[in-house]
């Protein structure tokens, strides 16, 4: 239970962390943002690695596995099509 | 990974890999900061990838993990994914590429959940990893079809309409409460094989159902909010795992979600709930029809170049369609024109003008456009007042002044671009049908107003070739 109370806690605070980070962004970057915040989401990948490597029944080194790839193509393809879009912002030529 | 260390390392090493995604949390924070001004955006998003690196390396060192196998095949089979479709996806297309890099997000969470439940046995979950778990599994299933149903509709795979059953969002709502309902027994008897499948299935359902009826206009809204779900699900799989990192950054993306969900409801005067479970977007609706006796005025290249070339100022306000006709280069290259020719040239961007929040500046950007040049709406609309013209480009219910006027309107009370404050606007619209909404617009009819009928791309070159001409 204390465990629980702990990461209660910190989800809180976090999500208070991610309302201020986020409402002072112009809306010029919404998409990137997004597809930003969504590849962080694939974070779970790390959820995934746990269970794809460390599970004694095959039945849960399977689900691990399928974790893996779908996690991954967030994280990777998420990262690299937001990298695509930023690179695209620029500033008028000659005040760079 | 944790027997190649040193074995004086060995003892620190779960501490150290908790200091590591502190690291990591740190670079989220940082990063998504960064990610709040176009200056230093990119360096944010590759401070992120940098802690995403971090966290997963480290991960590897947990002494939890001794088989590596599955784990070198899915980040290859995954990472191949993932580069191919974020290499190959056109600008115009990135909604759908959010939609579906999303629904896979969370349905991997789910799928955490449910692998954690199966490695250990029912007995060393307590109530709260229980409740967790199956929160997991219903969020992050919900996120995955519904996902999947928004790229659907984005690609017009289905239909962008409403598809619903009669009394759809009653159904919807019991399921939901349904599924819940589930969360709570899985909780209480967590062996019952029976209450668990049903439960995945129902959020598997649920996804589909809640996305299905919702039209093709509101779609901004629904891939924010799925984008905040795949936060929260994967916030869960943290509780389940007693996972730190996965927790935090779960909660910093589900808020980021939480709150343009709430920008781009408010751009289209819509709560949440109507927009859910309301019927707009699609739907023929309130709109009154076209009277036959109203009359508009055409206009053509040669005359629209005229007019731009001796404006002092033009506000081009661009909407879906521009994307749609892939009409934002030779756009740009309009708007170099005028300036060489010393007109003050501005981009007036509605904040749904594309399919998804600031999809239509990653459009412009695409083309070139500096994006000092991009005005939003509050900034712009002071400056409509003191324009010479406004070149409105696949737009139409964003300046469509029924919104400020018509309190039948269905649009009525939605934020716009008031471009009919401006001295003169100029349409380019392929005919005189009503847009997307289906609801029509007194702009075309002012006297203010006239219309330049035709493609876009097309309208634009012949109005490029007109302002080459009058050198």
């Amino acid at each position: 239970m204390e465990a629980f109370i702990f990461n209660l806690f910190i989800f809180v605070l976090a999500s208070f962390v991610g309302f201020e980070l986020i409402t002072k962004v112009p809306p010029t970057l919404h998409t990137p943002l997004m597809s930003g915040a969504n590849a962080i989401s694939g974070i779970t990948l790390i959820g995934a690695l746990i269970i794809a490597g460390g599970s004694d029944s095959l039945y849960a080194q399977w689900i691990g596995f399928a974790a893996i790839i779908f996690a991954t193509i967030n994280v990777v393809g998420g990262f690299m099509v937001t990298d695509r879009m930023l690179e695209m912002f620029k500033k008028k030529e000659g005040e760079k | 990974m944790s027997q190649f260390l040193p074995e004086a390392l060995q003892s620190f090493l779960p501490n150290l890999i908790q200091i590591f995604y502190l690291i990591a949390t740190g670079f989220f924070i940082v990063g998504i900061k960064r990610l709040g001004s176009p200056a230093t955006a990119r360096s944010g998003n590759q401070l992120a990838s940098l802690g995403m690196l971090i966290g997963v390396a480290v991960t590897l060192f947990d002494r939890e993990i001794i088989a590596f196998e599955f784990i070198i095949a899915g980040v290859i089979i995954g990472a191949l994914i993932g580069v191919f479709a974020a290499k190959k996806v056109q600008m115009t297309a990135m909604p759908e590429m959010v939609a579906i890099f999303n629904g896979f997000g969370g349905g991997a969470s789910a799928l955490v959940a449910w692998g954690e439940f199966t490695r250990l046995a029912p007995e060393t979950f307590d109530t709260q990893g229980l409740v967790t778990t199956g929160l997991s599994i219903l969020i992050g299933s919900i996120t995955f079809t519904g996902s999947f149903i928004a790229f659907g509709k984005l690609k017009g795979f289905i239909g962008g309409g409403r598809i619903a059953l009669p009394g759809q969002n009653y159904i919807n709502l019991i399921l939901t409460a349904a599924a819940l309902g589930l969360v709570g027994w899985f909780a209480v008897d967590p062996e019952y094989q029976l209450v668990f499948w049903l439960l995945f299935g129902l959020a598997l359902l649920i996804g589909v159902l809640t996305v299905l009826p919702i039209g093709g206009a509101d779609m901004p809204v629904v891939i924010s909010l799925l984008n905040s779900y795949s936060g929260i699900a994967a916030s869960m799989a943290g509780f389940v795992l007693g996972n730190n990192l996965l927790i935090i950054s779960g909660a910093l993306v589900g808020a980021a979600g939480l709150i343009l969900t709430n920008i781009m409801c408010k751009a289209m005067n819509r709560t949440l709930w109507n927009v859910l479970f309301g019927a707009f977007g699609g739907e023929s609706s309130a709109g009154e029809s076209v009277d036959g006796d109203k009359s508009y005025q055409q206009t053509f290249a040669d005359d629209v170049a005229i007019q731009c070339a001796y404006a002092s100022k033009v506000v081009i306000a661009p909407g879906y369609g521009l994307a749609v006709a892939q009409a934002q280069h030779i756009l740009k290259e309009v708007a170099n024109m005028l300036e060489e020719r010393g007109v003050t040239v501005k981009y007036g961007i509605h904040p749904v003008a594309g399919r998804m929040p600031g999809h239509m500046n990653v459009l412009l950007a695409e083309a070139d456009v500096p994006y000092d040049q991009l005005y939003d709406m509050e900034e712009i609309n002071p400056e409509f007042k003191s324009t010479d013209v406004v070149l409105i480009i696949g737009a139409n219910d964003v300046v469509n002044p029924a919104a400020k006027t018509s309190p039948g309107s269905p649009i009525y009370g939605m934020p716009i671009l008031n471009v009919d404050e401006a001295k003169r606007t100029i349409v380019f619209k392929r005919s005189m049908n009503p847009g997307y909404a289906g609801i029509d617009n007194d702009l075309f009819y002012s006297d203010k107003n006239q219309m330049f009928f035709g493609d876009a791309k097309k309208s634009l070159q012949e109005l490029a070739a007109a302002l080459k001409d009058l050198d």
